[in-house]
């Protein structure tokens, strides 16, 4: 606002330092959880500041990630296995969505507006509301505890689909003519023209996508029985497990950091395609 | 909103369709269906015997104490993390919008929590909130407040409220400073005239975001309702005493816990419902390009 008076100015600071504050402790304090041994973390009495455990704590973890009372797998399969799922999550998003939005806009075919509309439908059917029947067409296919199982059910999406289609009406009809005059066929004008052309929004998507797949819970939860198959997110659930005092909280929160800073680093890095992509698929 | 200018090819836009559309029947719309048709079943719990029942198995849920003390719990559960993260995101936005230096710096600050998924989010707050470890929890019970979310309903809802919310900032927090910054700064000078920053941000502003809020309480209630199944996974496991067992929550303890499977059918078909209504509200009432 254009006519704040200067005596009010330190308000907004101050009241976004202790939002800040508020929203950065949770994450320091699993930081300083990560850097003590259990015993001390165990008494309650642990420290505002680091200690000298980090070391032992992260690789403990990464390597083997069961300690006294916790048993978990290494931390470096879980990692693993959700780099996987959120990469071919995210990919696999964007690809089968570009190809249908361009089937849609630019060919006519019977039964476009029909298939158009059964894509968009599927904004209504969340994993959450039809978990049990899911969960059933996947056992039939033999896709428990597999990468595919994980990925594909995820893989379609109304959202990236209404989105490209948005970006594909933007662009003149001139350059699709054009186009076609010089001889291009629909293939070659889709990797030449359209694809460099949604370059940006392709980016914007990807990091939303990556932290949609990475941050997946309930279907892991469900399609992975096997403890080499588990996700980092649904891996560090189990080891708190009933969440005892006497746990091992230093792996846990050192797991919990090393399930954060992958996300994390996209959301901040990639700020700008973060906030572009948020804004446009609007969720 | 036909293009003119079309390809001519006959086949090749339903290959380019076939992918999408092969997992949308097979994961999407063919189990629908049958969560539909299980909902009028009724199974015995071996799977050996199932029974054309019509509407039972929602009446049973629906006079069922269980489920009504469920719906309580999801409504106020929502209304509190919608509220709660619109608020404060609304209070930071403003406050970010008042051309301070550094801006950029606190949006920063303030964006990240987006990325936490809920279920770590969860144990962060654990971590903090645990009734002998953790440095509030531990606090609360020295100054003689009884502090256990394991035992204590109602501060077990109030725990799995806050990570929530606190998750959920970020993104209304974007939200709301991008709607204010698409405000016109000749309104908000115009209204500066005869005004105080008070008056004028309830009687100019706020009116002026309201597609945003609206679309914010939409985007709000389906997280509230889909997304923080992991946060109460992790955090209470819906206890105690199904004190924080939300809708979702309860059609994955029903369906996947006591394979009952009718009933949770009939819940997924609930739920069906109001998503379906909730998408139509939110395509129906927001004029969506106007204001990014």
């Amino acid at each position: 606002m254009a006519a704040v008076k200067r005596r009010e100015s330190w308000i907004p600071h101050f009241v976004l330092i202790m939002g800040v504050v508020v929203f950065v402790f949770p994450i320091y304090f699993a930081l300083i959880g990560s850097t003590y041994d259990a015993a001390t973390i165990a008494t309650g009495r642990m420290p505002l500041f680091p200690g000298g455990h980090a070391l032992e704590n992260y690789r403990h973890a990464l390597t083997s990630g069961s300690g006294f009372r916790v048993s978990g797998g290494p931390v470096r399969t879980m990692l693993f296995n959700s780099l996987v799922m959120a990469l071919v999550i995210a990919v696999g998003k964007i690809a089968i969505s570009i190809i249908s939005a361009y089937a849609v806009v630019f060919f006519a075919f019977p039964g476009r507006m029909f298939f158009f509309w059964m894509i968009f439908v599927t904004l209504m059917l969340p994993v959450e509301v039809r978990i049990i029947p899911t969960y059933k067409v996947v056992t039939d296919l033999g896709m428990i505890n597999t990468f595919s199982g994980l990925t594909i059910p995820l893989i379609a999406s109304a959202t990236a689909t209404l989105l490209f289609r948005q970006v594909f009406l933007t662009i003149p009809d001139e350059l699709a003519e054009a186009a076609k005059i010089d001889g291009a066929g629909p293939l070659r004008f889709f990797w030449q023209i359209l694809l460099p052309l949604s370059r940006t929004n392709i980016a914007a998507l990807f990091v939303i996508l990556f932290i949609y797949g990475w941050n997946q819970y309930l279907w892991p939860l469900l399609i992975t029985t096997s403890r080499s198959m588990e996700t980092i997110v649904i891996g560090i659930v189990k080891m708190i497990g009933t969440s005892d005092a006497q746990t091992d909280w230093n792996l846990i929160m050192a797991t919990a950091v090393l399930a954060m800073l992958p996300p994390v680093a996209v959301v901040i890095f990639m700020q700008h395609w973060f906030v572009k992509g948020l804004i446009e698929t609007e969720k | 909103m036909r293009r003119r200018v079309i390809f001519p090819n006959k086949v090749l836009p339903y290959l380019l369709l076939t992918p999408q559309l092969a997992i949308t029947i097979i994961f999407f719309f063919w189990p629908a269906a049958q969560a539909i048709y299980y909902s009028v079943l009724l199974q015995d719990p071996f799977g050996l015997r199932t029974q054309f029942v019509w509407l039972e198995n929602f009446r049973t849920i629906l006079t069922d104490p269980l489920y009504l003390g469920s719906i309580r719990v999801t409504v106020i559960f929502s209304t509190a993390v919608a509220g709660l993260a619109m608020g404060v995101a609304l209070l930071f936005a403003v406050m970010a919008d008042m051309g301070i230096r550094g801006a950029r710096v606190y949006r920063t600050l303030l964006m990240w929590p987006y990325a936490v998924a809920p279920a770590v989010a969860a144990s962060l707050w654990l971590f903090i909130f645990h009734p002998s470890i953790g440095i509030i929890g531990r606090g609360l019970n020295n100054m003689g407040i009884l502090w256990d979310y394991k035992l204590n309903g109602t501060q077990a809802l109030l725990l799995v409220i806050l990570a929530s919310a606190w998750k959920q900032v970020s993104y209304n927090f974007l939200f709301f400073l991008a709607g204010l910054q698409a405000i016109p700064r000749s309104v908000i000078e115009a209204a500066s005239m005869d005004a105080g920053p008070a008056r004028r941000f309830w009687s100019v502003v706020f009116p002026l975001l309201s597609p945003t809020s609206f679309f914010l309480l939409v985007v709000n209630m389906v997280y509230a309702f889909f997304d923080t199944f992991g946060v109460i996974h992790a955090l209470t496991g819906g206890g105690p005493a199904q004190a924080t067992e939300t809708l979702i929550y309860k059609v994955y303890t029903d369906g996947v816990m006591n394979l009952d499977l009718g009933g949770s059918s009939a819940q997924s078909v609930i739920l069906m419902l109001f998503v379906i209504t909730l998408t139509g509200l939110q395509f129906r009432f927001i004029e969506r390009k106007v204001h990014y």
